[in-house]
């Protein structure tokens, strides 16, 4: 005998998961690399002396315009979000509860419906400029947003839910003693916040930071439909790929991935700091009541007209998908409702289509994720081995990469027979979207499984083996059902960003096997926003529905996983 | 039933060795106690013979049979979990029945076998309930069901008391002795708690940073520590460390290490005393078996010394005397007379000779 059993059983449960992280996490990854060195059919760094010594200087532009963009996502979103978090977590007022809810409505929207609804509010021919014009008989719209500004209102909309969930969190966490300790010693109200509340915060308020700036370098939809002609680098990157310049997508890709992931590795070591954050065993909340009556109302006004102006996106959908193609062409305000695009939708098989793809390649990537996820996070999780860290390491990379470089690298490595693809070529086949959609969530379904693997004890599976069962048994009958339901929260998250999918699905799709979000860019494109608009209702649905299951049945804050 | 042989153990994890030079027998149907502060090792050897750990070194024999490689699931143990372990998502019927299903025991057995131990465990009205509806106590006899339905050969228990408050603790002691009693199962019960280990055991294992120093009945270790450490883990102590005059047949002459004038104490030649050369020696004597005088008698070991404190316990009184810079703890049971016991009094104390015991420091702060 070799090794004991539990070391072959570890070996046995880690050999296809470092597989699927070798084929589909590091291979293409290093594909990409070595693509970007080539170069006139020799192996140079000549793609990245042109990157950034270029005449044009077109690349450093859109690498610059990114990282500006992004600082001001961070910014925004940030003034946003904290003052909210801290007004929700302090003071209390009628229908705080409900708005601190509402607070993470923008969550609720898929990026691309949620870009296409800002168009039609916010846009050129939006309805809110034009009702202002028509309101005060202006002769133009009074604003519109486009380019730098509408990318930005759209990443201030979904980033600033970052803010306010970290920033939340950490309020909560803050012991009242400490700030009562200040009072004691004579500090006022302002001395209180800047000296001792505001200090407690910024750990929470570095780590939103870092991760909008992330989520905003590799923000694709936005800058998709809102840029013009404005170049941001994960857009750059889809227009070498259409433009067939393959080395230099690559190598657009490589920087990209190399900002996103020191970003990632400076937020990890930032983390793991020591830092002065205290465990305090039950720590109540306390706000103090809004006793100012007109205060009071004031707030309230806000916070209602604030929730409206989160639903407004939602509402705009809603409507232009009761609008028929064709009836609103020169009117400035919709004029028929009706639900034909509905009828079309499940009438129509060409209409339908592109809704049952998402729909079968969602499933298949989300049940890939489910197995790929358990055993991978029962590994890294209950078992000990050498190389943990790096495995971990493996699992978190398609978390930090931008999802067009996700797209890229796959486009790489699989437009050729390899091993991994059992000698055949994915790229234009069915296969190659499920497989970017799986990739894409693996951090996502691995990381919610941490979680409640972490929480069980592992003197549960020991009591299970000592009783007589084998381990396949009690992993069957004891810990899958327990940690089915934190399990099932993540993968279904996951699932329902499978189905709306966009930045993979552009770079990857087959014209026969168009999925959901390519279809609403196309309908887009056709000006038929009344039947995109009702494919984002499904996808709107679905997601209200998914959150609904997980809080219900399995009482777990989906939109903690995010 | 199976009596067990732990034969030269080692277990290192890593560069840390948890337990060191390890030989235990226990016997067919004892009730064993592995008693030691937290990190002692204790713990590491019961997962050893569970099968959840593998020795580095040595032999784990259930009876003749060598189970040292045998994986957990094989080794026919039944184990209570200090945090009892009981699966959330199952009844209490499920949990216990969980064990029989496993054996793949007919559905009639296991409904008959479980009713039978719940009965036994007395919580048969509860075996439809959510584990998480039962409270501690409950709890813990759903662990113990669960444990004793397999029939297991060895019963082991890690510090299965310790979540539980005083008052059940009490009885739960007494429902695990009795169970014990009644199934006449080798049990392995693992504390920190000196109180449980005295009065619950057979024998016990004394532990400390991996080494067992002593095992024995639980009036050997109490009344003949092997050494400082068995002496001030279990029980009060008074240690005091002294060299030696002279050996005699019957008696050993010592003096004290103190600061004031020389002490000088004569101890009773006990027969496993052999190691008097080797290292620090320190005399030991219980509280209650030193004698406080009213007045100078005649004797060995009659020291003059004050008062220094009184402290009521209930059934004891606790009084601190100095001899020579010297703190002696003496305690007197509550006869309703200790009035003339007061801050400042000079008193006479006897160290009876046969009390004593001259013992090695091996932890280097006997005086603790």
């Amino acid at each position: 005998m070799i090794k004991n059993r539990d070391t072959r059983l570890t070996i046995w449960l880690l050999i296809p998961v470092v597989l699927v992280l070798v084929a589909y996490v590091l291979y293409p990854s290093l594909r990409t690399f070595f693509e970007s060195l080539q170069k006139d059919g020799s192996i140079s760094f000549g793609n990245y002396q042109d990157f950034f010594v270029q005449e044009s200087k077109t690349n450093l532009e859109a690498l610059w315009n990114s990282v500006y963009i992004s600082i001001l996502s961070v910014v925004v979103s940030a003034l946003i979000g904290i003052p909210l978090a801290i007004i929700f977590n302090r003071y209390d007022f009628p229908g705080r509860s409900f708005f601190s809810t509402a607070a993470i409505l923008p969550i609720v929207l898929p990026s691309l419906v949620g870009v296409m609804a800002f168009m039609f509010l916010y846009g050129e021919s939006g309805l809110i400029p034009n009702a202002i014009k028509d309101l005060f008989g202006l002769e133009k719209v009074p604003f519109k947003i486009g380019g730098v500004s509408g990318i930005l209102i759209v990443h201030a909309y979904t980033m600033y839910v970052y803010f306010y969930m970290t920033v939340s969190a950490a309020i909560n966490k803050i012991d009242p003693s400490l700030e009562e300790a200040a009072y004691n010693l004579g500090a006022n109200r302002f001395k209180v916040f800047w000296k001792v509340t505001f200090p407690l915060l910024t750990p929470a308020i570095v780590a939103a930071s870092l991760l909008v700036f992330m989520i905003s370098m590799a923000s694709f939809s936005a800058p998709f439909l809102l840029a013009g002609g404005y170049r941001v680098l994960s857009l750059q990157i889809y227009f070498s790929k259409i433009n067939g310049d393959m080395e230099i997508a690559a190598t657009q890709s490589v920087i990209l991935s190399i900002v996103s992931i020191a970003f990632l590795l400076f937020m990890r070591w930032y983390q793991n700091r020591k830092d002065y954050r205290m465990a305090t065993k039950g720590i109540g909340a306390h706000r103090s009541e809004v006793k100012n009556p007109l205060m009071k109302w004031v707030m309230v006004g806000f916070g209602i007209i604030g929730v409206l102006v989160l639903l407004l996106p939602h509402f705009t959908i809603l409507l232009l998908s009761l609008v028929p193609d064709g009836t609103w062409t020169w009117q400035t305000y919709p004029s028929v409702f009706n639900i034909e695009n509905y009828r079309l939708l499940f009438a129509d098989p060409n209409i339908f289509k592109p809704l049952q793809n998402s729909l079968i390649m969602a499933v298949i990537a989300t049940v890939g994720n489910l197995v790929f996820g358990v055993i991978a996070s029962y590994v890294l999780v209950k078992r000990k081995f050498v190389g943990k860290s790096f495995i971990d390491i493996l699992v978190m990379i398609p978390w930090a990469l931008p999802a067009t470089v996700i797209g890229m690298n796959l486009v790489f490595a699989f437009n050729e027979p390899s091993v991994f693809s059992f000698g055949q070529i994915l790229v234009g086949t069915f296969w190659i979207l499920p497989l970017a959609y799986f990739i894409r969530h693996i951090p996502l379904v691995v990381r919610s499984t941490n979680a409640v693997l972490e929480q069980l004890d592992d003197s549960i599976e020991e009591a299970a083996r000592n009783l007589g069962a084998k381990w396949f048994y009690t992993f069957r009958k004891v810990i899958l059902p327990i940690i089915m339901p934190g399990v099932l929260s993540g993968t279904l998250l996951a699932f329902i960003e499978s189905v709306g999918e966009f930045p993979t699905s552009v770079l990857l799709y087959t014209i026969s096997n168009r999925p959901i979000s390519i279809e609403i860019m196309n309908q887009l494109r056709m000006f038929n926003m009344g039947q995109a608009a009702a494919y984002g209702m499904i996808q709107i649905t679905l997601i209200v529905i998914v959150l609904f299951i997980s809080n219900k049945f399995f009482g777990i804050k989906a939109e903690k996983a995010l | 039933m199976a009596s067990i042989q732990i034969e030269n153990v080692q277990k290192a994890f890593g560069k840390t060795i948890a337990v060191d030079h390890l030989n235990l027998e226990i016997k067919d149907g004892e009730f064993f106690t592995f008693l030691g502060p937290s990190g002692c090792g204790k713990t590491t050897t019961l997962r050893m013979i569970a099968g959840f750990y593998y020795p580095t070194k040595g032999v784990v024999r259930f009876g003749e049979k060598d189970m040292t490689r045998v994986p957990p699931e094989k080794r026919n143990t039944g184990m209570v979990f200090q945090n009892y372990a009981l699966f959330p998502h199952m009844t209490v019927f499920e949990n216990v029945a969980f064990g029989l299903r496993v054996r793949k025991v007919s559905s009639a057995d296991v409904q008959a076998k479980v009713q039978d131990v719940l009965r036994k465990v007395r919580l048969e009205s509860y075996s439809d309930r959510q584990v998480s509806q039962l409270s501690g106590g409950q709890q813990q006899r759903v662990a113990l069901a669960r444990a004793l339905v397999i029939e297991p050969e060895i019963l082991l228990l890690d510090e299965p008391l310790s979540n539980l408050d005083a008052k059940l603790r009490d009885e739960m002691r007494a429902e695990i002795l009795r169970l014990q009693r009644d199934y006449k199962i080798t049990t392995i019960y693992v504390t920190h708690d000196q109180a449980e280990a005295l009065s619950m055991s057979d024998r016990i294992a004394v532990f400390n940073y991996g080494v067992c120093h002593q095992v024995g009945t639980p009036a050997e270790i109490y009344n003949q520590p092997a050494n400082d450490f068995v002496a001030s883990f279990i029980g009060e102590i008074n240690l005091l460390p002294v060299q030696v005059d002279y050996v005699e047949q019957e008696n050993i002459a010592v003096t004290l290490k103190n600061d004031g004038e020389p002490v000088k104490l004569v101890v009773h030649n006990h027969a496993n005393e052999g190691e008097l050369n080797k290292g620090d020696l320190a005399v030991s004597i219980r509280p209650e078996a030193i004698r406080i005088l009213d007045a100078i008698e005649d004797g060995t070991n009659v020291l003059k010394g004050k008062i220094e404190s009184v402290q009521f316990f209930g059934s004891i009184v606790n009084v601190m005397v100095q001899i020579q810079h010297v703190s002696l703890r003496v305690d007197v049971l509550n006869t309703h007379e200790f009035g003339h016991f007061y801050q400042g009094k000079d008193v006479y104390v006897e160290l009876p000779k046969k009390q004593l015991r001259l013992i090695p420091v091996i932890s280097g702060d006997a005086n603790d």
